[in-house]
């Protein structure tokens, strides 16, 4: 035994060396992020080809588990900063940019030509006028629905808000669910408050109210949830007590027929019997016909921290990550979509929905509530979406509580 | 000139030896100490000091004075978590009696008694996690058994952790299983220490069932009880686990206590408000502290009254 661990010593020992003497010539860029097994997989497989293009940069990714890196890139920011960082776009990476832990990165968009081929998501880079990251992915919110129980309610797919409302009642009376969401994690409830609000306000009005400059007690948005009150007896009963996994089982299983949701939730619907036969996506119908037709699709960024140490390479792997190319490979192995225009969008039926509902969005592209509001404000909205969805009747004083918080945290 | 030198080495001897006594113990205790002022007292003053900024663990700090406490007064979120707090250090309490119950059922000796006396202590040994995930599951709606059985009933099934009014209480439930059964073993090893010859005089003078408890077996289980009373009030003030493995704190906020409301404003993902977050903290240590010094208080008079 002791014998079998010295000799496993030695050749970790000379594995060691080997590998230092390897890397003596190599630059180190190294890379913090929290991907998912599958993404993993896809970007390990991207830097092996960025390597690959640059054989002097040795890219070193450490991979974090998502919950746990919200947590960690506030202490390796400030005290051991990687080259490179995952983060969010919008206002999730503006208390980064303001306390200066992100680098300004504009010079790469200008030099490559960004500001063209990643034009979707420039608004949601820049703060100050400066891009501050690069984008690599995002993916729509909408409705999904179960063909199944729009059959069983004997009803078809709405195209505006009253024949939602009007399907609703049909579905009530075939006892099942018009609209399900598990909000015991919140952020469930504000996909459905955005889409109510972008459809009912507009884009300009929804991005002034997340960025503090409306009142929440301002008609505007009593009119948003007006309209939100027409359905809200038709949801899930006891969301607050679900994940939105849970939600995700009542519609496979029927018993619920729509479901606001992002893209990702499809590889739960499959997971859980679903087929592209019967697993139907919508776009969010239209409330207000007079406003363009905005969206929701959030995005995932990498940045360079002000603490690097290798920032020439750091921008180089920024403007490969960039690239058309490298956009297709990486999402559609992930199954979302690219941001550069240039790339080609994977053949999946609700990819490419997808791809079609945003680049004819002419409204604007919203990031989500949790990005787009300040987290402290965000998270009291979300409790009070989450409130309302229960006990209506306390809008008042739901909206009372927001305004509130807004007057103290844009302050 | 050697008389003086000895005489030098006596003192210093004497020194040693004179004061050996004091100074042996505090020896002892250097270790621990220094690991207590490093570990604990450091951090509180250093939680008292963090109260009077705003600070986002990021950027500067920023001296606010008492604002964080204003801040306190108007916040509901503050006051629910204060009242939630209330309601668990009341509920809790019930685990005393119960525990005591369950031990003098327990305490009697027939076939494979220690079986079911390790079966009602298991809940004590597995981890807090693991209870709050049993009991979200066990009251979770359509296919929670909890919610089932109420709707085989009533013909509508309860979401208990959906309802504002109910969360609380359903959390507390979960809380009291592993308390119970703490309680219960404390109460098993104050048993076995009951005088056997003071059980059979009382029962010679007569006295039976509930007399024979109240008059002869409790007060012995005096101990017992002090230990029983402290680990509850302790453990319902420092009630987290459970609520934020059962419902985060929700639904929008209504199962919130002072260190789970803390832990949101300082460290969580929304959070990041640490000097709410530490003024939120001294509230909580200043409760603490109230319970501790009371009890602290009665063990040296206890202490005193022994010698």
């Amino acid at each position: 035994m002791l014998h079998l661990k010295k000799s496993a010593m030695a050749a970790l020992a000379v594995g060691l060396l080997a590998s230092t003497s390897a890397m003596a010539q190599q630059r180190t860029l190294t890379y913090y992020a929290d991907y998912d097994p599958i993404p993993l997989a896809a970007m390990e497989e991207l830097i092996a080809e960025f390597e690959a293009a640059n054989p002097d940069i040795d890219v070193v990714l450490q991979n974090f588990d998502h919950e746990g890196y919200k947590t960690a890139i506030r202490n390796f920011l400030t005290t051991d900063a990687p080259d490179l960082a995952n983060w969010y776009a919008g206002n999730r990476m503006a208390p980064f940019v303001n306390s200066g832990q992100f680098m300004d990165v504009s010079d790469v968009w200008a030099e490559n030509g960004l500001y063209d081929s990643l034009g979707s998501a420039a608004a949601s880079m820049t703060i100050d006028g400066k891009q501050w990251g690069i984008p690599y992915t995002y993916y729509q919110w909408g409705i999904y629905y179960n063909k199944d129980a729009y059959a069983a309610a004997g009803v078809d797919v709405p195209s505006t808000w009253e024949e939602f409302v009007a399907n609703c009642e049909a579905f009530d009376a075939a006892g099942i669910d018009c609209l399900t969401t598990g909000t015991s994690a919140l952020w469930p409830g504000a996909g459905i408050f955005d889409y109510m609000n972008l459809r009912t306000n507009g884009y300009e009005y929804h991005m002034a109210l997340t960025s503090g400059e409306v009142a929440w007690t301002d008609q505007g948005v009593r009119d948003t949830f007006a309209n939100w009150a027409q359905i809200q007896p038709y949801i899930t009963e006891n969301h607050a007590a679900l994940d939105w996994q849970d939600a995700a089982a009542l519609l496979v299983q029927g018993k619920a027929a729509n479901y606001v949701m992002g893209n990702f939730a499809v590889g739960v619907f499959k997971e859980g019997g679903m087929t592209n036969d019967n697993l139907g996506f919508m776009p969010f119908p239209t409330i207000n016909p007079d406003v363009a037709r905005a969206e929701e699709a959030p995005t995932d960024t990498i940045h360079i921290p002000a603490g690097a140490t290798n920032v020439e390479d750091a921008k180089t792997f920024l403007a490969f990550i960039a690239s058309a190319d490298a956009q297709t490979k990486l999402n559609a192995a992930i199954g979302q979509l690219p941001i550069n225009s240039g790339s080609t969008v994977g053949d999946d039926p609700f990819i490419q929905a997808g791809f079609e509902l945003l680049s004819s969005t002419e409204g604007g592209i919203a990031q989500f509530f949790d990005r787009d509001a300040p987290a402290e404000m965000a998270k009291i909205g979300m409790e009070g979406f989450q409130e309302f969805m229960v006990l209506p009747e306390n809008l008042d004083d739901i909206l009372e509580r927001l305004e509130q918080a807004r007057q103290r945290i844009y302050n | 000139m050697s008389m003086t030198s000895t005489q030098q080495e006596t003192q210093t001897r004497s020194w040693w030896r004179q004061n050996q006594q004091r100074i042996t113990p505090w020896l002892f205790l250097a270790p621990g100490l220094l690991m207590f002022i490093i570990y604990v007292i450091w951090p509180i003053f250093s939680s008292f000091r963090l109260s009077f900024f705003e600070y986002d663990g990021l950027g500067e700090k920023v001296w606010l004075g008492l604002a964080n406490y204003q801040e306190l007064f108007s916040d509901r979120a503050f006051k629910t978590s204060l009242r939630n707090n209330v309601i668990w250090l009341l509920m809790y309490m019930l685990a005393v009696p119960a525990g005591l119950f369950i031990a003098i059922f327990l305490n009697q000796t027939v076939m494979g008694i220690r079986i079911y006396k390790s079966l009602f202590f298991f809940p004590f040994v597995i981890s807090q996690v693991v209870v709050g995930l049993m009991f979200a599951w066990f009251y979770a709606p359509n296919f929670g058994l909890f919610y089932k059985v109420i709707e085989f009933f009533t013909g509508k099934g309860i979401a208990v952790l959906a309802d504002p009014h109910l969360a609380t209480y359903g959390i507390i439930a979960a809380g009291l299983w592993p308390q119970i059964a703490y309680c219960m073993i404390l109460y098993l090893t104050g048993l076995n220490n009951v005088a056997p010859d003071q059980i059979e005089a009382a029962r010679l003078d007569g006295a039976k069932g509930l007399k024979m408890l109240w008059y002869v077996v409790l007060p012995q289980l005096r101990p017992a009880t002090f230990i029983a009373v402290v680990v509850t009030v302790i453990g319902a003030l420092r009630s987290f686990d459970l609520v934020s493995i059962m419902t985060n704190g929700g639904p929008f906020g209504s199962t919130r206590v002072l260190s789970y409301y803390m832990y949101e404003q300082a460290l969580s993902e929304y959070g990041y408000r640490m000097g709410y977050g530490a003024a939120i903290a001294v509230v909580l240590f200043a409760i603490m502290m109230v319970f501790i010094s009371g009890f602290i208080w009665k063990m040296v008079r206890d202490e005193r009254e022994g010698n």
